[in-house]
């Protein structure tokens, strides 16, 4: 369906379709079987200038914003949910960085991240703080012109290959929720190390790491917002940053289907080709008008929010306020219940459909010799990362009681 | 320091099965996609890859061809070259590989004289629909300049000389060569990227120069068909193969014995 992309958007499309399937298919059996990093395709991701799509051209990028994020997401997913959160999870550990940061701090980080000379990573989840972020035990005191951070966050996405982890202590332990304070920790600072690294159902070729940081010391300067603001700059980044995610799922659901209709066009049963069965047809039809609502939600939404994210990162790299302070300038409302509906949606949408994909390919599909099995495995994720689906539909139901509550309802 | 290299660069149908009109002996180009010769494609890697072991070199390319072949700079563009220019007239028309070649060899003269002296020129090993692999010694010939064809690695370089590993059929040859050289490459010497976004933002602004034989100084008795001493005296689609035998048996051993016996059949042994 034509989504009426722009001429930058439809290279930007074709350059990262291009690196999935020249670049990222034939290795991504490999990496997916080897637990292994796929640091070929990120060089092949630099060169392509892909990791600066959503930056501002001040720090190198091309000036996209979340739109282009999502194209680049959706592609590469369609060939690897794994290698794909390089990226993906690079922007979710820049983006409390493109709200909440100053001038200095974007300065300090942002090149990188947008060349993708360094990866980035965000982490939020310890052992006892998951869906329930308020249970942080990390902690975080100040002493002067800095913090000394200990504890432990675990399941890190780009865990140990990332190099600037935006993430989350608490600096007050008695305020619970408004105690919580956001830092940006470099890769190499003394106290900061890596634990175990998870084995996982799927996106094998992502690594996940625990982090532990034992009194690491950190300049007050890396402070992300201001001292117990944290829980806020965590859910401000999660509004612009599920669509990703929910990009990433519907790649993965897409790539999936792709797999699914090109074997049962051909594979013969009963003297027919099994997609011309009328059961078969029927699922397909299902999968196909899944994934293109998905599409539609998710393109629409990110669209809108660009709108806001567009004016206010142009207002703040005039006005050196926050990117956040100007979206509050400009009238931004929270985008939480949208953005909660198109991570639940795609996600929904892209198991089921890789679950389709799987049964329609019957005995070869369940086989590791065959794609599909891992797109299932890799989907999965999807319903429990950046907020569980659970919380996703808290979200948006809490959103909408408070919206009834304000028209007096 | 940096060095300037000019990389010759063909459009060709993109595909390797191209047609020949039984009639005219000629290739049928109508209505095929064009795409920048594949082994073109690994000429202009390596000289992206040599613009980045070595600041400050710049990459030209050159192309001679009709109008629609300035997508294939615009492409080489896209891939990181810094400059392209194209040769096009309807004099160049029907030019055998004597005649491109002498005219290339001008088109990178004048390069030079505009955009300073050349060192090294790069070409792919051959292209996909002439086959000849004529043109790359060609330039080096007109131009007296050394030239190694078939190269598979660029080992050093700097502004004096490149150390280059040439594939052959019995080993491989180290060579040394002073510059300014021709090296024709294989599609053994890398894996050419992806254009990036910013290089194809840059590829859709540029100006490309387009030369006449006027502009690039030719002699009219050098170029086009007319220029062109080769005859081609018949060429033709070689017959399609015919499938072979397949050897059946339930075992190895058994494929073995049957496959002794039709060679015993044929009176091969």
């Amino acid at each position: 369906m034509n989504y009426f992309l722009t001429e930058d958007q439809q290279a930007i499309v074709e350059t990262a379709r291009e690196i999935a399937e020249k670049k990222i298919k034939p290795v991504r059996e490999k990496h997916d079987r080897d637990d292994s990093y796929a640091w070929e395709v990120v060089e092949e991701l630099r060169k392509a200038d892909l990791f600066g799509v959503y930056f501002h051209p001040n720090y190198g990028g091309l000036g996209g914003a979340g739109l282009e994020l999502v194209l680049v997401v959706e592609e590469l997913s369609k060939a690897c949910g794994g290698i794909a959160l390089s990226l993906a999870a690079t922007a979710l550990g820049a983006f409390p960085i493109i709200l909440f940061g100053t001038p200095e701090q974007k300065k300090k980080w942002l090149p990188d991240l947008a060349s993708g000379k360094r990866l980035g990573a965000f982490t939020i989840t310890e052992p006892e703080a998951g869906s329930d972020a308020t249970a942080t035990k990390c902690t975080a005191k100040k002493g002067g012109d800095f913090y000394i951070l200990n504890g432990v966050k675990n399941f890190c996405t780009n865990g140990e290959v990332a190099e600037i982890y935006s993430t989350f202590a608490s600096t007050n332990t008695s305020r619970g929720a408004r105690g919580i304070t956001s830092f940006v920790i470099e890769k190499g600072t003394k106290g900061f190390t890596f634990g175990k690294k998870e084995d996982k159902m799927g996106i094998r070729a992502s690594s996940t790491y625990e982090l532990v940081f034992d009194n690491c010391k950190i300049p007050a300067a890396n402070v992300l917002g201001k001292d117990g603001q944290g829980l806020f700059v965590a859910q401000a980044t999660f509004d612009i940053s599920r669509p990703g995610v929910a990009a990433q799922a519907l790649g993965i659901g897409t790539g999936a289907m792709n797999e699914a209709l090109n074997y049962a066009k051909v594979r013969r049963q009963f003297g027919q080709s099994v997609l011309s069965f009328q059961s078969s047809q029927h699922m397909v039809a299902n999968m196909a008008t899944r994934l293109e609502a998905a599409r539609a939600l998710l393109y629409a939404v990110t669209r809108a929010m660009d709108v806001d994210l567009h004016a206010s990162v142009e207002a703040s790299e005039k006005s050196g306020k926050t990117v956040y302070e100007e979206m509050k300038r400009v009238g931004s409302g929270r985008w939480t219940k949208y953005s909660a509906m198109v991570k639940l949606f795609c996600s929904d949408a892209a198991f089921d459909v890789a679950n389709d994909a799987l049964q329609l390919c019957g005995g070869i599909g369940y086989m590791k010799d065959f794609p599909v099995e891992k797109f299932l495995r890799d989907a999965k994720i999807t319903q429990i990362y950046e907020g569980t689906n659970q919380i996703q539909r808290n979200e948006i139901g809490s959103m909408i009681t408070k919206e009834l509550a304000s028209k007096g309802a | 320091m940096g060095i300037h290299i000019v990389v010759c660069i063909k459009q060709t149908p993109a595909t390797s099965n191209v047609q020949i009109d039984p009639v005219t002996g000629t290739l049928k180009r109508e209505g095929m996609a064009a795409a920048i010769n594949p082994f073109d494609e690994y000429a202009i890697e390596e000289a992206v890859r040599i613009k980045e072991r070595l600041p400050g070199t710049t990459v030209s390319v050159i192309t001679m061809g009709p109008p629609q072949a300035e997508e294939s700079l615009r492409e080489a563009i896209a891939r990181g070259a810094d400059q392209a220019f194209h040769v096009t007239s309807r004099a160049f028309a029907g030019a055998d590989t004597w005649a491109t070649s002498y005219t290339l060899q001008k088109g990178i003269q004048k390069i030079a004289r505009e955009k300073g002296p050349v060192h090294l020129i790069l070409c792919g090993k051959q292209t996909n629909d002439g086959d000849t692999g004529h043109v790359g010694p060609g330039i080096a010939a007109w131009l007296g300049w050394p030239n190694v064809a078939y190269v598979k690695k660029v080992e050093s370089i700097d502004d004096k000389k490149v150390v280059v590993h040439r594939m052959m059929e019995d080993g491989l040859d180290v060579l040394e060569m002073d510059l300014p050289a021709v090296v024709a490459v294989i599609k053994e010497i890398n894996e050419p990227r992806v254009a990036s976004l910013k290089g194809k933002m840059n590829a859709k602004k540029a100006a490309i120069a387009k030369w006449t034989e006027i502009d690039i100084e030719a002699e009219k008795s050098k170029i086009g068909l007319a220029g062109s001493p080769t005859i081609v005296a018949t060429s033709f689609n070689p017959p399609p193969r015919k499938g072979g035998v397949r050897i059946e048996g339930a075992t190895v051993e058994e494929k073995a014995k049957n496959l002794v016996d039709k060679f015993q059949e044929m009176k091969l042994i």
